[in-house]
């Protein structure tokens, strides 16, 4: 990075986007770039570093480098430092920008125009893109753009990044502003004197902001009432809590039952495909690793796409239409009984889909011991990888019976395992925060944004990020750990004559056996541990490894979810199943968990004391959980 | 009313749903520093109106408050920072 700065004829110039958190900056970031862009990290922290590419009108090379949101270069969050080490050129491995785009929300001009007034003082060119100026126009707010640009000394360009408006005008002017890097707009105002306390500078950028408004505002806007009249139900003590269970309630009927209809489209495609190839293929070892493999094991994971994508669905709406501040603003005082910070709703509520999205949601809280805790206690929330495991052994074990008049015995128990992960999070939380993170109560002081339709463009590239990843996923772990338990539960062949079935001659069958002893106590046999030792790379693949070690077993027979079932209703007890719902409720089986887990905390001691945390309490609990099964009689 | 007759102020913290008032001080004698920056970067700042818009639930905490054209959503015990002077 830093040998390119010495290329005498650069043709890439380096552009950065700043502004206050919820003023559109990603959506415009998104109308420049059209999409054409990289999400990566900055090295040591995981600051989400994005980056796109786009030529200016003039035929100029832009590398445009969107920065995380911020009210002030004051930073205090990890995100923040990261845009003011940017901008003060503290970040060795970024290039400092050449001009500077800031954005500022048109609805709240108060607001956004404290951070441009820090900016000037950077002494780098700045363009001011107005954005939301057609929803400030509504509201009746009438703006001289000369006076404004004059007294902030830099270029003003209205923007409506949802409708891709402005984009043009805002690349011409910062080519105009290379071309006269030095000149005119830079230089017209004096340099800010950086000798004043922080607050003192807060304070006079207000007053200074106020002067500058008085001038170039002729008419104010009348800030939406809408907002307002949807918060009077949204924050009403009682109302506002109905309607956020409500929403969690729409949302876990949405992954449990909307999306079983295209789970089971995928199903029988993969069922199918492994048919047709089982069909036109030999029988023979290439056969057995295409179908019992590939097929089954990728097959298995796959079918969860549907639900997955739902929930993030969910969640980048709640997001995007700014109600997500609000949850926390609901839970703040109920997460705060276990030492939890209302911005702790969010992450833990991603994780109901996934703990990775999740732990990189606690990016937002300040505090480093809210924030370890907040990581710590989120793979205990029910992610949807543990989905497959759960439907598989409740419908194999749990009779489908009506109880309390219309309740399913079965649903009742998805929502106890549920709620049952929820309990072990926040009672685990509270353990933390009181012995090992003990510490003062964090401030929760944020901003609630004005409601917007969400974008369905930055919702759909949200969902496009989250299929690529998934689809990498399943490319990489999860094809070659399926391969790999392939070759594990397929080899060695039992030689000709031996008894019983063949997966006990293989090498899966024999770390089994060695581990029989130490999973015994709490109910499991040696094929449940085979299983549990991919289950660690991707929770859901240990469904396609039960399915190879059972069907490997059961001469040729496909793993399809119903046979084994089926297979396992037969082979486990009642106190295995439920002893092994309990060890997946608590386990820490995923291994990209522990991964983002030292990426976000720079160092393996969290990560390891995650693992070994979360396998006490899962031992512990599947240890009571099956005597206590067998001592009702289920053994 | 003279300049020298002092009126009661109170804590932002003890305010309750529908006040309005306006800030006289923020940031009491032992505050962190930080913390006192960020009220002010929030736009708390002396000679600012605010109104108390609305109360979570379970005990009424945290608060939002209206100040300068925006909504924010603090607890009661970080309110406490600031002073204000209660609006007729």
């Amino acid at each position: 990075m830093i040998e390119k700065k010495g290329k005498s004829l650069r043709k890439n110039f380096k552009i950065a986007l700043i502004g206050n958190p919820n003023c559109g900056k990603t959506a415009l970031f998104n109308a420049l770039t059209g999409g054409n862009a990289k999400v990566g990290n900055y090295p040591g922290v995981t600051v989400e570093r994005k980056e796109g590419w786009v030529s200016s009108p003039g035929g100029l090379s832009f590398n445009l480098l969107d920065l995380p949101g911020t009210y002030s270069l004051e930073a205090r969050t990890p995100d923040e430092r990261i845009t003011s080490e940017v901008l003060f050129g503290h970040r060795h491995e970024e290039e400092m920008p050449d001009v500077l785009i800031a954005v500022a929300d048109a609805t709240h001009l108060e607001r956004g125009l404290g951070l441009i007034l820090e900016l000037r003082a950077l002494g780098k060119p700045v363009v001011l893109a107005l954005n939301m100026t057609d929803l400030a126009e509504k509201q009746g707010l009438m703006l001289d753009w000369v006076i404004l640009a004059r007294e902030l000394g830099v270029p003003v360009i209205p923007t409506v990044a949802t409708q891709t408006q402005g984009v043009q005008e805002l690349l011409t002017a910062v080519e105009h502003q290379l071309r006269s890097v030095g000149g005119f707009w830079s230089q017209q105002v004096p340099i800010q004197n950086f000798q004043i306390s922080h607050e003192e500078g807060i304070k006079r950028r207000f007053a200074e902001i106020d002067r500058i408004l008085a001038l170039a505002v002729l008419k104010p806007s009348q800030p939406s009432r809408w907002t307002d009249r949807i918060d009077r139900l949204v924050l009403h003590p009682l109302w506002g809590s109905l309607l956020l269970v409500l929403i969690l309630g729409l949302v876990f009927q949405a992954i449990f039952t909307w999306a079983q209809v295209p789970m089971e489209l995928l199903r029988s495609v993969v069922g199918w495909l492994g048919e047709q190839v089982a069909h036109r293929m030999p029988e023979g070892p290439l056969q057995s690793l295409i179908v019992d493999g590939v097929i089954a094991g990728v097959g298995s994971v796959l079918v969860f796409l549907p639900q997955i994508l739902l929930l993030f669905l969910f969640i980048l709406i709640l997001e995007d239409s700014g109600y997500m501040p609000r949850a926390a603003f609901l839970m703040d005082r109920l997460m705060g009984r276990v030492g939890l910070h209302g911005r702790a709703f969010i992450p833990l509520l991603s994780s109901f889909a996934c703990a990775i999205p999740g732990i990189m949601a606690t990016r937002t809280i300040e505090d480093r011991r809210d924030r370890l805790t907040t990581i710590l206690v989120a793979p205990l929330m029910t992610c949807s990888a543990r989905l497959p495991v759960y439907s598989l052994l409740i419908a194999a074990f749990i009779p489908n019976r009506l109880v309390l008049g219309s309740l399913r015995l079965q649903g009742l128990v998805m929502f106890g395992l549920y709620f049952f992960g929820v309990f072990a999070a926040l009672m685990v939380a509270m353990l933390l925060r009181r012995s090992l993170l003990k510490g003062p109560k964090p401030p929760l002081l944020m901003e609630l944004p004005t409601y917007k339709w969400p974008s369905p463009r930055s919702i759909w590239m949200g969902l496009l990020e989250r299929c690529r990843l998934f689809a990498r996923r399943a490319g990489t772990v999860i094809l070659a750990v399926s391969i790999l338990l392939w070759f594990l539960a397929s080899y060695p062949k039992p030689l000709q004559g031996q008894p019983g079935p063949a997966i006990a001659y293989s090498y899966a069958g024999r770390i089994g056996h060695a581990l029989e002893p130490w999973v015994k106590p709490i109910g499991f046999n040696w094929k449940i541990a085979v299983a549990l030792i991919p289950g660690f790379a991707a929770r859901e693949v240990m469904i396609g490894s039960l399915a190879t070690v059972y069907a490997v077993e059961g001469q040729g027979e496909k793993g399809v979810k119903d046979i084994l079932g089926a297979k396992l209703a037969k082979d486990w007890s009642v106190a295995t199943a439920m002893s092994l719902l309990v060890w997946y409720v608590l386990a820490c089986q995923c291994f990209s968990t522990l991964a983002v887990t030292r990426r976000e905390t720079n160092s393996w001691t969290w990560p390891g004391f995650m693992l070994a945390y979360m396998t006490c309490l899962a031992y512990a609990g599947s240890f009571l959980t099956y005597h206590f099964a067998v001592a009702l009689g289920f053994g | 009313m003279s300049p020298e007759v002092k009126r009661k102020t109170h804590k932002l913290g003890e305010l309750r749903k529908n006040s309005l008032a306006m800030i006289v001080k923020v940031g009491r004698a032992g505050d962190d520093v930080s913390q006192v920056a960020r009220l002010m970067e929030m736009g708390l700042l002396e000679g600012s109106s605010v109104e108390v818009v609305h109360e979570a639930p379970f005990g009424a905490d945290p608060i939002a408050i209206r100040v300068r054209g925006i909504l924010v959503a603090l607890r009661r015990s970080e309110a406490n920072a600031v002073e204000v002077l209660i609006h007729d």
